[in-house]
This record gives C-alpha cells, sequence and structure tokens, in this order.
C-alpha cells in the first residue's frame, strides 16, 4: 500500500511543482471556454438551445481532464526514455501496483485540473447546481481513471513520442468532438450516432453535465455503469501492457 | 569467498529479432565474490545484466539468480539484488532525497533504518548539503553518485553495478569502491560490475569474465588472465583477446531519444 501511495503522491510532485505545466494544460480549456462560449453563444440562444455556456462549461471541464488523464498516461513514455523507469521495474513490487499507483496519481491530477477549470467557469459566468457536486467529480474521477489507463496502455506499446501527435489528432481529439462536450449530438446521423454511444466520454461529459446543470435522472445511472465497467476493462488491459514492458 | 553459487548461466542467448546480442554464454557467480564482466562496446554485457534483472526475457538458456528464475520468478529475484544502471535512472523532477526516500520505500526498508542509511550513504557521495535540490540542477558527476548511492541503500545479496564509474572523478571513485568493498566483506554481498577502466578491475575484481560480440572468451583471476596471454597488465591482454577493433553499437529508437535529449539539455 506504500508503494502505491509512493507513487501517487510522485506524479502529484512533478505535475504540481512545474507552474509552466499547470498553466499550460489551463491555457487550451479556457481559451475554449471563452471563444466559444462567447463566439457560439448568441447562435446558440437563437436556435433555441438556451444559454450556452452552461451547456459548454461541464463539456470544457471534461476536456481538461480528458487531456491531462490521456498525457499523464502517456508521460510513461518520459520515464522510459529518463530511465526512471527501470528503477521502479527492477524493485521487488508487482507491476499491478506500480501500474495503480501511477494511475491513480494521474487521474488525481486529472481531476484536480479540471477542478481549477470548474472554479475559473464560475468567473465567466457559469452557474452550476451544486448539490450533486460529489456526483460531478465521481463523473470527472472516472474519466480520469479511464483516460490515464487507455493512455498508459498506449505508452507501454510505444518506443518513442513520435506517435505522440497522431494519437492525439486521431484517437483524443475525434473522441472529444464526438462527445457532445461542445455541441448537442441529438440531431447526427445514425451511423455517427453509433460513434457516439460506444464513445466513454459521451457518458462522462453527459454524467457530467446533468450532475452540474441538469436534472439526475435513469440516464445517468446508465452512464455511471457504463464508466465504471470501462474504467476497470482499461485498467486491466494496461496493468497487463504494462506488465510485458521490457526496457 | 565460499563455493556456493549465486549467480549460474547456462547457455544463454537472446536475439534481437536477427541479431544475435548474446550468444550461447554460461558462467557462474561464487557468493562473496567481486566479479568483474569486461568487455568492448556492444559486446553483450549490459544485455546479460538486464536479463539476470528481469529487465529482459532471455531466447533460451538456464539462469539462476539466488537460486531463482527471472523468468517465471521475478519477484522473488528482484528482492535479492540492487543494480546501479549504466544510463541514468533518477527521477530529474524531485530532490536527491526524494529519489532515495522512494527507492528505501519501494524496497521496504523501515523507516528507522532507511534514514539512517540516507543520511551515511548521500554523505559518503558527499551529496549531504545539497539533498534537497531538485536532481535536474545536478551536474552528470553528481547524479551518478546519487545513482551509486542510491543502489547501495537496501544492502542486497547481489549488486550489480554496470559501468559505475564512468565519468567520476578519482577521488570519488576510491571512495566509492572502499564503500563497495567494506559491503562486500562486512555484508558477504555479491557484487557483479562491467568496466572500461582495467586497472579498475584489475585491483578489485577477484573473478573476470571477458565477452565479445556475445561470446565468453576468457574465464579467470586477473593473473590467469595474464599468464595466460603472456602479457603484464589485464590491459593489454583484454586487448590482445579482444582485438584492436573500435566497436559499433547499433542504436535503439530509445537511444536516440536519450542522444537527442542529451543534445538539447545542453542548452540550459
Amino acid at each position: 500500500m506504500k508503494t502505491v501511495y509512493m507513487l501517487w503522491l510522485r506524479q502529484l510532485k512533478r505535475h504540481f511543482r512545474s507552474k509552466s505545466r499547470i498553466i499550460g494544460s489551463l491555457g487550451q480549456p479556457i481559451l475554449f471556454l471563452v471563444a466559444l462560449g462567447f463566439g457560439f453563444g448568441p447562435i446558440y440562444q437563437k436556435a433555441g438551445g438556451g444559454n450556452y455556456i452552461q451547456f459548454l462549461t461541464p463539456g470544457i471541464i471534461a476536456m481538461s481532464t480528458l487531456f491531462t488523464a490521456t498525457f499523464m498516461g502517456i508521460e510513461l513514455i518520459w520515464d522510459k526514455e529518463f530511465g526512471f523507469l527501470k528503477e521502479t521495474l527492477v524493485a521487488p513490487v508487482s507491476r499491478f501496483k506500480i501500474m495503480l499507483g501511477r494511475t491513480l496519481g494521474g487521474a488525481t491530477v486529472a481531476v484536480l485540473q479540471g477542478l481549477i477549470v470548474f472554479l475559473i467557469s464560475l468567473f465567466i459566468g457559469f452557474r452550476p447546481n451544486l448539490v450533486a457536486l460529489p456526483l460531478a467529480i465521481l463523473f470527472l474521477a472516472l474519466i480520469a481513471i479511464i483516460f490515464t489507463a487507455l493512455g498508459t496502455a498506449i505508452a507501454a506499446k510505444m518506443e518513442d513520442m513520435h506517435g505522440f501527435q497522431l494519437i492525439i489528432n486521431f484517437l483524443i481529439m475525434p473522441l472529444f468532438f464526438l462527445s457532445g462536450a461542445i455541441f448537442p449530438m441529438n440531431g447526427v446521423a445514425k451511423e455517427i450516432k453509433y460513434i457516439v454511444l460506444i464513445n466513454p466520454l459521451t457518458h462522462g461529459v453527459e454524467g457530467l453535465r446533468a450532475s452540474l446543470t441538469g436534472t439526475l435522472g435513469l440516464g445517468v445511472t446508465v452512464d455511471l455503469i457504463i464508466l465504471i465497467g470501462v474504467a476497470l476493462l482499461f485498467v486491466g488491459i494496461g496493468s497487463y501492457l504494462f506488465s510485458k514492458v521490457e526496457v | 569467498m565460499s563455493e556456493e553459487k549465486i549467480i549460474e548461466v547456462k547457455s544463454l542467448t537472446k536475439k534481437f529479432r536477427e541479431f544475435t546480442a548474446v550468444h550461447n554464454i554460461s558462467f557462474e557467480v561464487h557468493k562473496g565474490q567481486i566479479f568483474g564482466f569486461l568487455g568492448p562496446n556492444g559486446a553483450g554485457k549490459s544485455t546479460t545484466i538486464k536479463i539476470l534483472t528481469t529487465l529482459l526475457h532471455p531466447n533460451s538458456g538456464k539462469i539462476l539468480v539466488d537460486g531463482k528464475n527471472p523468468v517465471t520468478q521475478p519477484n522473488e529475484v528482484r528482492k535479492a539484488f540492487g543494480i546501479v544502471f549504466q544510463d541514468p535512472s533518477l527521477d530529474d523532477e524531485l530532490t536527491a532525497w526524494e529519489n532515495m526516500e522512494f527507492h528505501g520505500v519501494l524496497y521496504s526498508i523501515p523507516k528507522q533504518l532507511r534514514r539512517q542509511r540516507m543520511e551515511q550513504l548521500l554523505k559518503i557521495v558527499e551529496l549531504w548539503a545539497r539533498k534537497d535540490e531538485l536532481v535536474k540542477r545536478f551536474s552528470g558527476g553528481m547524479k551518478r553518485r546519487l545513482e551509486i548511492a542510491r543502489g547501495l541503500m537496501h544492502h542486497p545479496k547481489i549488486l550489480f553495478l554496470d559501468e559505475p564509474t564512468l565519468g567520476l572523478d578519482p577521488q570519488t571513485r576510491n571512495n566509492i569502491w572502499e564503500h563497495i568493498k567494506e559491503l562486500n566483506k562486512k555484508e558477504g554481498v555479491t557484487v557483479f560490475f562491467t568496466t572500461h577502466y582495467m586497472e579498475e578491475a584489475q585491483r578489485v575484481a577477484n573473478y573476470i569474465c571477458i565477452i565479445d560480440r556475445g561470446k565468453i572468451i576468457a574465464k579467470g583471476t586477473s593473473a590467469e588472465l595474464k599468464k595466460k596471454t603472456k602479457t603484464k597488465s589485464l590491459e593489454d591482454a583484454f586487448i590482445k583477446l579482444t582485438g584492436r577493433n573500435i566497436r559499433e553499437e547499433e542504436a535503439t529508437p530509445l537511444d536516440n531519444l536519450r542522444m537527442r535529449r542529451r543534445v538539447w539539455g545542453r542548452r540550459r
């Protein structure tokens, strides 16, 4: 247990010691929030959608967590490169514990980044329903765990950082745009609807939006169950691939 | 030194695709020995160490480290050894102290003993005054020293040292070897090391194995090797055995990344 804690703590220390990292990873979500929020706001309202900031903010919080989490997972590549991974791999600790500590650490950082965006959004007019905030954090944590584990799984298979842009542009970005984070997915074509439904982020965004601004119903329970299932699956896959890493 | 064997390697072979890094090698290391594993660049030294320390899986061969098989009982084997790697394995974003602490927790050294050894070792490598600085601010030599101090923290049965003293000044090299020899004498720690300093090998190793192009080409004490090759120093014996050609090492993508980092790192 102590080793899992140690690995968790290391991820937090690394992240929060570097101011440029924190600010750097806040830049994109804030830009999206301000640019899209104020840019599309009037059109969204005219189309009868209501207040766009209310709709958009949960999506941007999810986005911030999504990107931070994926990056925290893929960061495993740097540990391979800087050699630190070897230090943990030769220690008499099971690889599952190493993977678990890293994933929980990365996920914690991602949740905190999401919460920082949440706090900032209050200043630009987001008015959430605070009663279900714990539920919102739970959804955020599930998104964080899923994508840290996914990042770790990918990094376990990657040899260097060259593939990083590929992963971001062809996997993470599409998942983000097809999750309903920045526009509603009600009207899309049927074929795309399937992709939207199997995208775990869709359920994360939906759950987050429902707990922050909407009404809680059966849909939220379904989202929760799906996310927990996917999280377990991805942590399992991540651990398996991580256990096969050779350096 | 006892007759008991702590490392046994029989017909070990490791291939990377078409390239055979280690070809059918056999050797054994006795308990309490200081075993020098020498060879030119790319001879297969680090590959062998990686296999013995569970980081790589062999293609064939029988290996026992402290009586256990690194392939099937990796966790048992990992409890038996400590290692100082050839290339860096510190976390640059943590302090020297945190790196040591992390290691101590990974190896479940009780807190009191851990703190005591951290202080002792950081003083030996003369980093005690800078223990709270981030490792990324350290020079290459300081990082090396920290790495060695960390590797010596948990007093393992076997200590692997892959070119431990590379790039260190003679004073530091001496201090470190004094400490290692003391561990060897007092606690019976078996030492398995590689080095390119033949004079160092001659002085500290009580048994030497020379590997070249993935094959073991000579074994014996330093005196035996000199006698066999009719040379006066281990360096001459080594050159006579392995030839004068300079070896090329094939670079992996990871090596390329590391190289790039070294190049960019200097700009800071």
